[in-house]
């Protein structure tokens, strides 16, 4: 290791920056303040160009979303015509807008309760020994690699009147159940939520196989001792001790599907998602904002968006993720 | 892990687990049908896009989900020898390839800090960044579009480079951080004895430690950069700078009457991702697993 290349000066400075791994407990008050300096610079160098990044292409969006949506504006030069809350209240009074909010809620609960259990009992088979596993997880995860407008793109020539899926259910004689499956408003969403299925689930599964295999072998071989059987074992040990990365999943799946957009704008675009009861948070927002030339509007839009999974996400860390005291993602003492 | 109760079993004391391994083998024909089964819904869209590649308009319109009666290549080849497809694949590839490794050496930076000082404000700035996952793109795409619009970069790759940078931040820094608070401080004491700097701690023993991590969130910035549609769709109006997803959906709609061509053009537009994809799986696997554990 050609670690002695540094000096002697840089290392006195740093052993004295390093005082909290109790090199140097007692530093001379001169060279600690300097050599925090160097640290200081140290972090601001380090840290300085993502911070950069992130305050001027995230939060700096964010904040000006926030303010533009008070305003009716074009997008052209600055925005002059302050309107107050009354985009937001056009917003909230918009039946479209209602019901864009209420297939997102369909979608975030639909998306949990059929992918959730579908993927615990995926990871749970293919946790064991299986020959041809890391193949087999590999497939599961092809849809999840594969992106949206390929799967939009897919999906909807499938779907098609006179596509596969109806020419494959006349083939077995089931012709009766041939659908229009992307413009029948009453069946429109649950097409949604089997492509959101199909290509979400691998990423489920694969999340939870991780977690499952962080759960040390002794467990369950002690509960087999004992007499446990399969589905016992995965009742009382690995369900429980899989809890946090299941919580953790729930998260990212909620989030996700508030914020939906690509695979209904790519399936159903702007206009034929609201016929079809498709329509999300985020399709309203491009369809209203950028779309119709209202950018005060669409940033009103934005920022409605955002508080919803803000409280979502809020209410969830409050309840659910707290349990964890020290789990998955969240660390431990860190007030996120 | 520790915070969990410990489910209400007697542990006997060590006991040689050799019995159980029969047990163990219960169910595994189960386990095989069920995972072709699976592999196999999986599968049927993305080989219906890939086998429509090869059959002709007139099969797929007469019968829309048989096989082709005679494998055409002809689809694939117009597609492979136009222009049109590998300037898209170029543009996804800069873009993918400078997203990864700008979120990469900024992400590894400025977890190392996060990770590794203590100082003031530490625990602000982490919260700053994780609070960046609850901004989606979506969020901030109209003000993001006007930023990178008065910085002179619409229908340039450059325009989604840097955001698309900035967006992968938060994801990256949450990887990265357990895996850096994980590496021991015996091996940073050690280093700083030998004369090692910070700074050189880092370069020589955080970098490599850290790459399993490091693979992980680069691989993920690369899918997510190939796939991204929203900000593309933002910032490129011009073929010239489409990058893939771009390309496919004007594609599907220039052609929308040859299914067949939209078919072979979809499909070899996917290849890449799932070629990068399965290259690095294990490394996927692993660094969710590193980040799921803490």
């Amino acid at each position: 290791m050609s670690v002695r290349e540094s000096t002697s000066t840089r290392l006195e400075v740093d052993l004295a920056n390093g005082g909290d791994t109790g090199i140097l407990p007692v530093a001379p008050p001169v060279r600690r303040r300097r050599s925090s300096v160097g640290a200081r610079v140290e972090i601001a160098v380090l840290v300085g160009p993502a911070l950069i990044v992130f305050l001027g292409f995230v939060i700096f969006p964010v904040v000006m979303a926030a303010y533009y949506g008070f305003f009716s504006w074009q997008g052209y030069g600055p925005p002059t015509d302050f309107v107050g809350f009354r985009n937001y209240i056009t917003i909230l009074q918009d039946p479209t807008f209602q019901e864009a909010l209420t297939h997102n809620g369909i979608i975030v609960v639909l998306s949990l309760v059929l992918q959730g259990p579908v993927a615990i009992l995926l990871a749970l088979l293919l946790n064991r020994k299986l020959r041809g596993q890391s193949l087999i997880r590999v497939l599961i995860f092809v849809p999840y690699v594969i992106s949206e407008v390929v799967v939009g793109t897919g999906w909807s020539l499938m779907l098609q009147s006179n596509g596969a899926v109806n020419g494959l259910l006349e083939k077995v004689g089931l012709g009766s159940f041939s659908q229009d499956w992307l413009s029948n408003p009453d069946i429109a969403i649950w097409t949604l939520m089997v492509i959101i299925t199909w290509k979400y689930v691998g990423f489920a599964v694969i999340l939870f196989l991780a977690g499952l295999q962080g759960i040390p072998e002794e467990l369950p071989e002690a509960a087999a001792i004992d007499g446990a059987s399969f589905w016992q074992i995965q009742r009382h040990i690995t369900l429980p001790l899989l809890a946090p990365t299941l919580r953790i999943w729930a998260f990212l799946s909620i989030i996700g599907a508030l914020q939906l957009f690509d695979l209904v704008y790519i399936i159903w675009g702007q206009y034929i998602s609201s016929t079809a009861g498709t329509s999300t948070m985020a399709t309203y927002l491009v369809a209203n904002g950028r779309n119709a030339g209202n950018y005060g509007y669409g940033n009103a839009v934005a920022v409605v968006l955002f508080l919803i999974s803000l409280i979502v996400a809020l209410i969830y860390q409050r309840f659910v993720l707290s349990r964890d005291t020290e789990g998955a993602i969240t660390e431990k003492g860190t007030k996120k | 892990m520790t915070a969990l109760t410990t489910p209400a079993v007697a542990l006997p004391p060590a006991t040689p687990p050799a019995p159980i391994k029969t047990s163990r083998r219960w169910g595994t024909p189960v386990a095989y049908v069920v995972a072709v089964l699976v592999i196999g819904l999986m599968l049927a869209p993305v080989l219906f896009i890939i086998i429509g590649g090869f059959r002709t308009n007139a099969q797929i319109t007469t019968d829309p989900s048989g096989l082709p009666s005679v494998w055409n290549i002809g689809n694939y080849l117009d597609v492979l020898t136009g222009g049109t497809f590998w300037r898209l694949v170029g543009n996804s590839l800069i873009a993918g390839l400078a997203t990864t490794l700008g979120v990469v050496l900024l992400g590894l930076m400025a977890s190392y800090v996060l990770a590794r000082y203590k100082f003031r404000g530490r625990g602000i700035l982490y919260a700053m960044f994780a609070a960046g996952l609850m901004f989606p793109m979506t969020v901030a795409i109209t003000p993001l579009y006007l930023v990178v619009k008065n910085l002179g970069l619409m229908n340039s790759l450059g325009g989604v480079i840097l955001p698309q940078i900035a967006f992968a931040l938060p994801t990256t820094i949450i990887i990265l951080v357990p895996f850096l608070k994980a590496i021991p401080d015996e091996i940073q004491e050690a280093a700083f004895i030998d004369g090692c700097s910070r700074l050189g701690f880092f370069w020589r023993m955080i970098v490599p430690l850290a790459m399993p991590g490091v693979i992980t969130v680069g691989i993920l910035a690369f899918i997510a950069s190939w796939n991204s549609y929203l900000l593309p769709l933002f910032i490129l109006n011009n073929d010239a700078v489409f990058t893939l997803p771009l390309g496919v959906q004007s594609f599907a709609s220039q052609y929308s009457v040859d299914t067949a061509k939209v078919l072979a053009f979809t499909s070899l537009s996917m290849i890449p991702a799932l070629v990068f994809f399965a290259l690095f799986e294990r490394r996927i696997v692993g660094g969710l697993t590193g980040a799921v554990k803490g």
